[in-house]
């Protein structure tokens, strides 16, 4: 730990050095597509060495997941050296070396709920890009109220019988692991789903993928069909997999809410109104006052980003401000996707031509409806916020 | 620096807090002088009072007796002000005049600060020419007369005009009306010959001058900085005062909100608390939202300027712009659902509303600075 202002200085030049010998120029390029997106598991490849060398050497240091403790594969890294990496990656525009849902969900809750065991063997994994992991949450009739899950785990002594159907698993096609939430008490609602981890190779599990309005399908329906669950494969205790869930579901309002910075938070009407010009197009004036509005909106969550992972590093932020988070980030995204449509005119339209690298925009813009459904809808989050926060009556 | 206050700062924020909470209440305050229209539209006992709390010199140099402490500092108490909305000319005088004098001569100092620092002088800055903030086009001229200047022109809203022992006055002495460059700005006192002041009161009972500078002469050692080099000591004097407008604006927004909350949970209709209409329970957490958002970018502003970063001036227009939408969600909400009472007098609710209106148009409003942020950004 070095949080000393010298101390944090010497880190700092420490983590320039570091990242301007490990850091290839190629990852110093925005994500342009999801090939570009390192996502790590059994079947991964990697697009280019470049890409190949970064991961290796972030895994190396423990940087693919600094903040957790070294036994663990991590850095160890205080929470102001964290920021002083995040703040150092943001300046060269350093692309993550691995993306995960491990990192992102699993992790945090297997922090906070794991076993030491389950601990040393999981979070090794998935700092190291070995499993790619997949979220079983939603289910066909169950998504705002998400408790009402079905899918069941019948106890057959050593092992469980999953039966039921998942949907909107992301990439559930992809992964090599499951977390996913399994009804063990059909007469307790809230204390009757056991939080479980299994291997999506297992028999009795199939995935077909959901074509979205975007022509993508980043999601799944996920089947299971008998599927044997080994007893000893749940993290927290059995029928409290709802406490698990929930811990883990501030988690992903965060990921999404983009508070880490990056893309999500930054100003566009400069680049919007310079790439209109580049084609001699010209962005009138009503406009560029809504992209100057946005710009203001945007820079400001940009700080309301940096406060609330400054606050939750220290325990200071309330505990249900992830939903805050979640909701102002996902609004302003699909604000800014909508400014991206509008700025760039019948251009953006296009949906397979090379210019647009096969309908980025029109499609990018598609995507971010889910923004605000996907992890808890705005007007769920807003629910929370009333309930919890500002603690309204009987909400 | 991570962007919460630390120890030293949450000790001032409860010392703040419980101060304004007291003694800078509406009712002992706002209500007071209002209901005895008061010339001044503040009580010059309470400002003493901001004396001996140290408030009223907090950015002042040590070295000159202040507190030498910085924006995040003052964005404090400016909070606890905005949520009292306690009358005081703390923002013209400890925020705007005290910026202006970071570059002032030691005789300026001398003769300015002791009274700012005890608080027993309230000082205004005149800056506006127009009904709206335009601060890149300044035509009042003061022209070399001597060993000194002739000051002639008209200021608008100038905050506390009428009870200012003197005003900063930013002037042309060079150059044509829009030009950038050419500006100084002087320390005027208030027995000037030839400066005039017409008074308004405002819709927030604040009182404010239009003032007329009829050929007052100044001595050279009224100059406040460099001559005709007063455009950066006047960014910095905006940048200062815009990030301490939305520290008070966050301020209102959080009186306002926490005020409309409480109702909702104590106002029965159809037999239940309208706080549990879900119709009303979302645009209360929207309105949360947005002001934490706001609070967020006034305190990243606040630390920008504290540390004399390059994205301070841009950030101080993303706060005033952030705050002032906020502020003017949180005072609609507010009256809105606080139905018919909110409409009167007797509840603080609209008083709110009024200062929030004034708040939003000092020092530059959402729009404009909204469109600085963009021609800031290049486009």
């Amino acid at each position: 730990m070095a949080d000393s202002t010298a101390d944090l200085e010497t880190f700092r030049q420490e983590t320039r050095a570091w990242l301007d010998a490990n850091c290839p120029p190629e990852m110093r390029e925005p994500v342009r597509d999801e090939e570009d997106v390192f996502w790590g598991g059994r079947n991964a490849r990697f697009k280019s060495d470049a890409q190949r060398q970064w991961f290796e050497a972030s895994v190396a240091k423990g940087y693919t997941v600094p903040s957790w403790p070294k036994e663990y594969g991590g850095a160890g890294l205080s929470p102001a050296e964290a920021k002083v990496l995040r703040e150092e990656m943001a300046r060269i525009g350093a692309r993550p070396p691995l993306s995960s849902f491990g990192i992102w969900m699993l992790g945090p809750a297997l922090l906070h709920f794991g076993t030491e065991e389950q601990k040393r063997h999981y979070l090794n994994q998935i700092a190291r890009g070995e499993i790619r992991w997949c979220q079983g949450y939603s289910e066909p009739g169950s998504g705002s109220d998400l408790v009402s899950l079905q899918t069941y785990g019948e106890d057959a002594g050593d092992h469980w019988v999953v039966n039921g159907q998942k949907i909107w698993t992301s990439y559930a096609d992809q992964a090599d692991w499951i977390f996913c939430l399994v009804r063990t008490d059909k007469t307790n609602k809230y204390q009757g789903i056991t939080f479980m981890l299994f291997d999506m190779a297992s028999e009795g599990v199939s995935t077909k993928p959901i074509l979205l309005i975007s022509g993508n399908s980043p999601f799944c329906e996920t089947f299971f069909d008998n599927v044997k669950v080994p007893k000893d494969q749940f993290v927290g205790e059995v029928n409290r997999g709802w406490d698990v869930a929930k811990y883990l579901l501030g988690h992903e309002r965060e990921m999404i809410s983009g508070a880490g910075g990056g893309d999500r938070t930054a100003a566009i009407g400069a680049a919007l109104t310079r790439a209109a010009g580049k084609h001699g197009d010209t962005l009138d004036p009503v406009l560029r006052a809504e992209l100057a509005q946005f710009d203001v909106d945007a820079l400001a969550y940009a700080c309301m980003g940096e406060k609330f992972l400054d606050e939750a590093k220290v325990g200071k932020a309330h505990p249900a401000q992830p939903n805050m988070m979640k909701y102002a980030g996902t609004e302003l995204n699909k604000r800014r996707h909508e400014l991206f449509m509008a700025a760039g005119g019948s251009r953006a339209l296009e949906w397979d031509s090379e210019a647009t690298g096969g309908g980025k925009t029109a499609r990018g813009w598609l995507r971010t409806k889910a923004n605000s459904i996907e992890g808890g809808t705005s007007e769920v989050m807003l629910n929370v916020i009333a309930k919890r926060i500002l603690d309204l009556p009987g909400a | 620096m991570p962007l919460y206050h630390d120890d030293d700062q949450a000790m001032l924020a409860d010392t703040a807090r419980q101060f304004m909470a007291d003694e800078g209440s509406i009712k002992n305050q706002l209500r007071h002088w209002r209901d005895r229209e008061c010339k001044d539209g503040f009580g010059h006992g309470l400002w003493g009072q901001f004396g001996e709390m140290g408030f009223a010199g907090m950015l002042v140099d040590e070295a000159d007796g202040g507190l030498g402490m910085g924006h995040v500092e003052a964005g404090i108490v400016l909070e606890e002000i905005g949520r009292n909305l306690t009358p005081s000319p703390f923002l013209t005088s400890s925020v705007l005049a005290a910026t202006a004098f970071k570059d002032a001569s030691a005789e300026l100092r001398g003769r300015w600060l002791p009274g700012l620092v005890s608080g027993e002088k309230v000082y205004a800055v005149a800056l506006d020419e127009g009904a709206k903030h335009r601060p890149e086009r300044i035509t009042t001229r003061a022209e070399r007369s001597g060993n000194g200047f002739r000051l002639t022109g008209e200021k608008t809203f100038v905050l506390h005009g009428a009870s200012a022992d003197m005003i900063v006055v930013a002037a042309r002495t060079a150059g044509a009306d829009d030009d950038a460059e050419g500006i100084t700005l002087f320390a005027v006192p208030r027995d000037a010959s030839g400066m005039s002041h017409d008074a308004v009161r405002l819709v927030d009972s604040s009182m404010a001058t239009h003032t007329k500078f009829d050929g007052v002469e100044l001595d050279g050692d009224a100059v406040i900085g460099e001559v005709d080099g007063g455009r950066e000591l006047l960014g910095r004097m905006l940048d200062a005062g815009r990030c301490g407008a939305a520290a008070e604006s966050v301020g209102v927004s959080r009186g306002a909100m926490d005020m409309t909350v409480d109702y909702l949970k104590q106002r029965k209709q159809f037999g239940r608390l309208i706080g549990e209409f879900q119709a009303l329970q979302h645009r209360a957490a929207h309105l949360y939202s947005e002001v934490e958002i706001a609070r967020a970018a006034v305190i990243k502003a606040q630390q920008l300027l504290d540390g004399g970063s390059e994205n301070a001036s841009l950030m101080a227009s993303v706060a005033k712009a952030k705050a002032g939408k906020a502020a003017g969600l949180a005072v609609r909400e507010g009256v809105q659902m606080h139905g018919g009472i909110g409409m009167t007098d007797e509840y603080d609710i609209g008083l709110y509303m009024k200062r929030d209106r004034a708040l939003a148009e000092f020092l530059g409003d959402q729009y404009y600075h909204a469109n600085r942020v963009a021609e800031l950004s290049g486009y």
